[in-house]
């Protein structure tokens, strides 16, 4: 008789949500009764513009299979305009990791307002589900590709 | 050169500047390094000849912290650097006097190595062509084929910034700037990743590349420890390490020059500017060009937005 490893794949994913609308989309996706997957850790930052692009390197770093980061859509931010920097940092960001060779599908921007706990909801489980296709991430643990 | 020494001496004896930013002769013919000058004596060692690519932009902001001006010679692509630094106020533009040398593209020790020539003992410009003596030998080369990858792509004879002009310079851009990181988007992402990991993993971590660059200007950087004294200098910890080139390469996004320094000293010969120029090309592509550096006012790129700026999921539609 032996004993078979579990080798099923459990995605690790990071989301790091704005204080003001996407951690209160969650929050109404919660009060909702709308499920989202477990494997999704949430990370409330004072706006999404707080999101350095290292946090994103280092969550990947720390075995992350994907991030995603969640803002006011562009236009309400609770400070103006901080989303309108991290659009324009994070598509930097994307591109650069879709230049090194990788995958798209594991970094992604999406704008949540406190209303749309459905929205949030939705996202996230499509989301994880790209992420159980495109399975473990192993490039971004040393982008100097050492072993 | 003669002239520049001349000029230089001038000035220093007329009392207008207290020191020289220039070159002075290295070790090896191929290898001249940046230094001060502070008499008309110390000159005597000054060169400037075609291994002079170093950028001494990135020496003004300790010399703005000295008495008195520094006269500064800067090729045309440097003086973007030094409009840069003006702009951060890292520099300080009444403590420098520019005086803008001419240059025909600089040549890399490393391109002459390439075609067979060993043991390189002196090197003469003679026009288009290059002479080099060897301990095998006299050869004759062409100019053009010595240059560093960064003449290729020439960003222009202007001086951006100056107080004289001294000397001609020529255009010396034969190649598409973009050619290179086109060429690498259009792989599929494991040959990406394949291409990358050949090259970053000759890296030993030395960082040349961040200590030369004129837009790594911070006192404090991510990449030293904070530990104590000697310990300070080591790496901060795996993140920084594992990630450095990114981080690197994102630090200076919107604000590097594509002068080419981090490629040219790099000893293990990595293609660093392919980082750099990807951002680059990003920024034009996406947010209507920009030179960083060719005037010390307009707003970088990541400082700055428009409300209808590309949503970063426009990577994904590019393909």
């Amino acid at each position: 008789m032996s004993i078979e490893a579990k080798t099923e794949f459990k995605p690790k994913i990071v989301a790091f949500c704005c204080n003001w609308c996407s951690y209160a989309g969650a929050d109404l996706a919660g009060s909702s009764r709308l499920g989202y997957p477990a494997d999704v850790k949430i990370i409330r930052v004072p706006c999404s513009c707080r999101v350095n692009p290292m946090f994103i390197l280092r969550a990947f770093e720390k075995g992350a299979d994907g991030v995603i980061l969640c803002g006011c859509h562009p236009g309400d931010c609770h400070y103006s305009t901080g989303n309108y920097y991290a659009r324009r940092r994070m598509t930097l960001l994307f591109s650069m990791l879709d230049y090194l060779g990788v995958e798209q599908g594991r970094t992604r921007v999406e704008w949540v307002s406190a209303a749309e706990g459905m929205k949030f909801s939705a996202t996230m489980n499509e989301f994880v589900e790209k992420i159980y296709s495109l399975g473990e991430n192993v490039r971004l643990g040393d982008l100097r590709c050492r072993n | 050169m003669q002239e520049l020494v001349n000029h230089a001496k001038e000035l220093l004896t007329s009392g207008s500047v207290a020191r020289v930013l220039g070159w002075k002769t290295g070790d090896l013919p191929y290898n001249p390094e940046p230094a001060y000058f502070d008499s008309a004596e110390a000159l005597e060692e000054f060169v400037y000849n075609g291994f002079c690519g170093a950028n001494l932009s990135k020496y003004m902001i300790e010399a703005s912290k000295l008495e008195g001006k520094t006269l500064i010679f800067l090729k045309p692509c440097d003086t973007y650097s030094f409009n840069q630094l003006l702009k951060e106020h890292r520099i300080d533009r009444d403590k420098a006097w520019i005086v803008g040398v001419g240059c025909h593209g600089k040549l890399d020790a490393e391109q002459i190595r390439c075609q067979g020539i060993k043991g390189i003992e002196a090197v003469t410009e003679a026009g288009a062509q290059l002479q080099i003596q060897t301990f095998y030998g006299d050869r004759t080369i062409d100019y053009s084929s010595a240059l560093l990858e960064r003449c290729h792509v020439c960003k222009g004879k202007e001086h951006q910034i100056y107080d004289e002009l001294i000397g001609e310079s020529e255009e010396t851009n034969d190649e598409e700037r973009f050619s290179q990181v086109a060429g690498i988007e259009q792989l599929n992402p494991e040959e990406k990743f394949a291409f990358f990991q050949k090259e970053l993993s000759k890296c030993i971590r030395c960082n040349a590349c961040r200590n030369v660059c004129p837009a790594c200007s911070c006192r404090k950087c991510v990449f030293d420890s904070n530990k104590f004294d000697s310990a300070q200098k080591a790496n901060v910890d795996s993140f920084e390490e594992k990630m450095f080139h990114i981080i690197r390469a994102f630090h200076v996004a919107g604000r590097c020059t594509d002068c080419g320094e981090c490629s040219r000293v790099c000893p293990q010969g990595i293609p660093l500017h392919l980082f750099n120029r990807k951002f680059i090309k990003d920024i034009d592509e996406l947010y209507g060009e920009f030179k960083a550096g060719e005037d010390a006012e307009a707003k970088g790129p990541l400082t700055d937005f428009t409300f209808d700026d590309a949503e970063p999921g426009i990577v994904a539609e590019r393909g």
